[in-house]
């Protein structure tokens, strides 16, 4: 791979979070809603057979599908799985047993959980029931989970029919919100934890590519150009010439510098390319292309806060105009 | 229609971590490999296609970063499936097949040790009424294993059958994570135990496809593409029977893989159940080598495993050790989407 030494691979954690807001079509509304008000809903396709979850167009005929109706709240396990450790999100936090249940008149069966006391009181073709949440939303988690009830024998089986139902209730609920986060923990790998190692000693370094000798800064290993490896490392800077630039006029939330300022492309000197950031300690209106400037650090911090003006004379055209 | 094949193929050693590594390093090697095998440039390749995920990375547009490693300058022809590069693979194909392009470089890669994979796979079910409830791909794979279990189709002790013949035959194959046969373990997620699930990998893969004369060329016995299809099933799990795979059957189907047998199957099934599954659907005897490679209970990068099964195949027939392979991948929970290939080799 690289020849480059490595002091540390740096890592970090990252979390990508979002609440999914999701509108909802007039089957999954009836459904949903349903389910708020204990009532379990399913839809009849052309065929008559009955979906339950439901959906709103058949699986098979692609055919929109609004016939709906309403099965039991008791069913049958079709194939379970047994969940000994829990992970965040599931419906239980004690070990259960993950279920396929058919409820009684759907022809189709619903994903859910089944709280048990072990796998060894599971099996298919158990009877079970759904047990309701305390508080009801409009949504599949308003199913808390499914409880043995009866005994498969004693119970008629998938003898209670599907009713037919208009789906209509009082304030129904047409979108959920679905909350979904991931954790990771990012490493950038050995060029840019190479870069971030090097500024917290108040270094820029680059890489140079060994075909095209262009520098990149900041540094990702290879050479898009190119599609090889860099693994020659330069030091560049600390100033450079500002090659083009910008000026932000809406402050952004949670930023806490003052607009109007100004955002730039920097060619350090020795990069083969520009990298951007803040350029401070001048009016925004005499900012202007050439202008050579160069790092701030402030105290403790990673990366350089902004950009100021070195006094020298601006940068000739020609000695940027391949950097913009 | 023209002829297309497979005439290179190369992987990374498939790892459980990999963070001094970012993708581009993971992926130029395999890259350089497959150029250095044609002797084809960047410059040369009519189209470049990859496979990868967003959601294994945590970063939006991630694989755009991997075009680092392409050298895509000057401007190239090129396209990228958010699913396993096997499919990519089909649509760099489809590119040979319309005659747009003669060359064709293919790949993918997955990163699964940043986060939690069988957490990030929740991602892909349906929203509304699924993933609410966070069932992880082990549990679902359970469910299916169950099914089966319930069927009569298999039991513990065939399973781990499976199990032990994949990583017996990865102890073959250098790339393999897990080489060698493992203890079974615990039960992960019951009737599935440690030793019926795939480990978590990390790694990458590329082929170059060419087509017609332009692959006698390159290659001295190129993998011929005879026929590919791919077919996705209901979203729903409880309206599929678990038990069967009409999916990949029709692929097959329209692949062509009935119509002779195949001396070889790459099968990609995380899961030892899984093997249960296609062997029926894909009417594979017990006269078929099934995942010489040892197959993705050895290595299963995410967004690479796939294009690895129809790698595998290729090389087997490079090698002269096949001459009419199957390949197939999956994606989605419980075998919802499969490809299926069928590779030649001219008699010799």
């Amino acid at each position: 791979m690289t020849a480059a030494p490595s002091p540390e691979v740096l890592r970090a954690p990252l979390v990508v979070e979002f609440p999914f807001t999701r509108s909802l079509g007039p089957v999954q509304s009836a459904f949903l809603t349903g389910l708020r008000e204990r009532t379990v809903l399913g839809v009849r396709t052309g065929d008559g057979t009955v979906l339950v979850p439901p959906v709103e167009y058949d699986p098979v005929t692609a055919d929109e599908i609004r016939d709906l109706v309403e099965v039991a709240p008791t069913g049958t396990v079709t194939t379970w799985a047994w969940e000994a450790s829990p992970r965040r999100g599931q419906p239980l936090t004690t070990p259960f047993a993950w279920v396929l249940v058919k409820l009684d008149g759907a022809d189709t069966a619903l994903l859910h959980v089944l709280d048990a006391p072990g796998p060894d009181t599971v099996h298919s073709g158990q009877r079970v029931r759904i047990r309701w949440a305390a508080e009801r939303t409009g949504a599949i988690t308003d199913i808390a989970c499914f409880e043995p009830y009866g005994s498969e024998s004693g119970t008629a089986a998938g003898s209670a029919p599907a009713t037919a139902h208009s789906g209509l209730f009082d304030d129904a609920v047409t979108g959920i919100t679905a909350p979904a986060r991931l954790d990771y923990v990012y490493s950038p790998g050995r060029a840019q934890s190479d870069y971030i190692n090097a500024l917290a000693e108040r270094k820029t370094v680059g890489e140079r590519c060994p075909s095209c000798a262009k520098v990149y800064v900041p540094p990702r290993g290879a050479c898009p150009t190119c599609g090889v490896a860099t693994t020659d490392r330069v030091e560049v800077g600390p100033a450079g010439t500002l090659t083009t630039y910008c000026i932000v006029n809406i402050k952004a939330r949670g930023l806490d510098i003052e607009v109007p300022y100004v955002y730039g492309h920097i060619a350090l000197d020795g990069a083969g390319l520009a990298l951007h950031g803040r350029i401070g300690g001048i009016p925004y209106d005499q900012v202007r292309m050439g202008l050579r400037v160069e790092p701030v650090w402030t105290e403790g911090a990673r990366f350089p806060d902004h950009y100021r003006p070195t006094g020298e004379p601006d940068a000739d055209y020609d000695t940027y105009k391949e950097l913009i | 229609m023209r002829d297309v094949a497979i005439v290179a193929f190369a992987q990374s050693d498939h790892r459980r971590r990999t963070d001094e590594c970012s993708e581009v390093d993971m992926v130029m090697p395999v890259l350089h490999s497959v150029l250095a095998q044609t002797g084809l440039r960047t410059s040369d390749i009519g189209f470049t296609c990859s496979g990868s995920s967003d959601y294994l990375a945590g970063r939006a547009f991630s694989f755009t970063m991997t075009l680092d490693g392409v050298g895509a300058w000057p401007p190239i022809s090129e396209s990228h499936v958010e699913m396993d590069g096997a499919w990519a693979l089909y649509e760099a194909w489809v590119k040979l097949l319309t005659g747009e392009a003669d060359t064709a470089l293919v790949y993918s890669y997955g990163k699964s040790s940043p986060g939690s994979v069988r957490d990030v796979l929740t991602r892909q079910l349906d929203p509304y009424y699924v993933a609410p409830l966070w069932p992880d791909s082990v549990a679902l794979a359970a469910l299916q294993a169950q099914a089966l279990i319930d069927a009569g189709e298999t039991d513990e002790p065939a399973l781990a059958g499976v199990a032990a013949r994949s990583r017996g035959d990865a102890a073959g194959n250098p790339h393999a994570q897990l080489p060698g046969p493992r203890p079974q373990g615990d039960y992960l997620v019951r009737p599935l135990r440690t030793g019926d699930c795939p480990p978590i990998s990390d790694g990458a893969a590329a082929v170059v496809l060419a087509a017609g004369d332009r692959a006698r060329a390159l290659c001295q016995r190129p993998a011929w593409i005879r026929g590919m299809d791919h077919r996705i099933e209901a979203h729903s799990l409880g309206v599929r029977d678990l038990t069967d795979s009409p999916s990949a059957r029709l692929a097959a189907e329209r692949a062509g893989a009935f119509e002779r047998p195949v001396d070889t199957a790459e099968l990609h099934a995380p899961f030892t159940s899984q093997e249960v599954v296609l062997r029926k659907a894909l009417r594979l005897g017990d006269g078929v080598r099934v995942n010489p490679s040892g197959g993705a209970l050895a290595a299963n990068t995410v967004m690479a495993a796939g294009l690895v099964r129809l790698g595998e195949a290729a090389a087997r027939i490079q090698r002269g050790e096949s001459d009419r392979a199957l390949a197939h991948a999956t994606s989605g929970p419980c075998l919802q989407q499969n490809l299926v290939a069928v590779l030649e080799g001219e008699a010799q």
